[in-house]
């Protein structure tokens, strides 16, 4: 398939040069058949393009009962993480030359299987939910911005980059194992606003937090570190929040 | 939330971290099966010695010592693998170095289990031959 390239952009291969990538995808239909099966295609793309590409060309040139999600395919919007070769990974960034000759593309795991590529996503909301993931100050409205300094903004940085793709989460062995662990994307969101100087609720999030639910659960397998697409130190920020539970004033 | 479990597929591409996890609780449960017989080997006694020195017999042939080689290595594993997780969680920049840390690891494992490995191996050998 074209890709549309700039005077200048560098690429490793020449342009129009197609190669062909053999697909193997774990596909399920609960209308047709009661347990997943593999299919398996063999598409034509160029080595510059991503999975997701591979995949279109599979649900618009060979079989369009293919179901997956994806809307930006650009790594911003968190749709398409799935299960590549074994790890998770966005679809959209990952390059059909990182995986020459052949790809395995599988659901993210510990959540439940839709169609296809598609699993529900609500559990995983769900988590992300309970820990009140949006700034809380009863402080009244200021008349003007809540100032903050850049060592202030600087603790939680890491965390404002998530964008909900779940890959973290289903990367991690305790969320697939125990069905009420809010898991690492949740924590990450939590620590987003319980290290926010100008948020007043991390007494609650923490609460919500130590239950057996929570962080205690994590184990450091760092999954979902090696797992996050935006490169957050996941792992990292689940342990700020558990030394928070275990030294703060609480 | 309750929430069904996915279909599992071939085994997820972890890395060191999920690996030493998976070791640690293999450890940590080969060390309390033994605690369990440990338990009951030593409550022997209660029957006199003459018991429990024929219990304790049986412990002296090479497959048993074999055993005990591999339960000394869990119980090695699974404490310093301990201390690493304990380094993990109190000392923040540890997030970033738990693969060196994992091979340091390793190699302290390696390092503690080759005099218990000659000095147990030794005596299973001469039980052998
Ligand atoms: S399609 Fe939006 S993140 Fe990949």
């Amino acid at each position: 398939m074209a890709v549309t390239r700039e005077p200048g952009d560098r690429t490793d291969a020449a342009p129009d040069e197609t190669v062909q990538l053999l697909m193997r995808i774990r596909r399920y239909n609960p209308e047709l058949r009661a347990d997943p099966w593999w299919d398996e295609f063999t598409v034509d793309v160029e080595p510059t393009d991503r999975i997701l590409d591979a995949l279109h060309e599979v649900k618009w040139h060979h079989d369009g009962t293919l179901a997956l999600r994806r809307s930006c395919a650009h790594g911003i919007c968190g749709s398409d993480a799935m299960l590549i070769n074994g790890v998770n990974r966005l679809a959209c960034k990952v390059l059909v030359k990182d995986v020459m000759p052949k790809v395995t593309v599988e659901p993210i795991r510990g959540l439940t299987p839709l169609k296809d590529l598609i699993v529900d996503m609500e559990p995983f909301f769900a988590g992300y939910r309970s820990v009140l993931p949006f700034l809380i100050n009863d402080e009244g409205e200021p008349d003007r911005e809540r100032k903050q300094s850049p060592e202030e903004r600087e603790r939680y940085d890491d965390t404002t980059k998530c964008i909900l793709c779940a890959a973290c989460t289903t990367s991690c062995p305790i969320f697939w194992g125990d069905e009420e662990y809010v898991g690492p994307a949740a924590i990450v969101n939590a620590h987003r606003f319980i290290f926010d100087s100008r948020d007043r609720a991390d007494r609650e999030r923490l609460k919500v937090l130590s239950e057996k639910t929570g962080v205690f659960r994590c184990r450091t397998t760092f999954n979902c570190t090696e797992a996050c697409p935006r490169g957050i130190k996941v792992t990292r920020a689940i342990q700020d929040v558990k030394r928070a539970i275990l030294f703060d004033r609480y | 939330m309750a929430r069904k479990k996915s279909v599992y597929g071939p085994i997820y591409r972890g890395r060191e971290g999920q690996w030493s996890w998976i070791l640690h609780r293999a450890t940590g449960v080969g060390v309390i099966l033994f605690l369990f017989a440990h338990v009951v080997d030593t409550a022997v006694v209660g029957w006199g010695p003459d018991a429990y020195n024929r219990v304790v017999a049986v412990y002296h042939n090479p497959f048993i010592q074999f055993l005990e080689l591999v339960l000394v290595g869990m119980v090695i594993y699974h404490a310093f693998n301990g201390v690493r997780i304990m380094i993990i969680d109190f000392w923040p920049k540890a997030s970033e170095y738990h693969v060196p840390i994992f091979y340091a690891t390793a190699a302290l494992f390696v390092a503690a289990m080759v005099p218990v490995t000659w000095i147990i191996g030794r005596n299973i050998l001469e039980a052998l031959f």
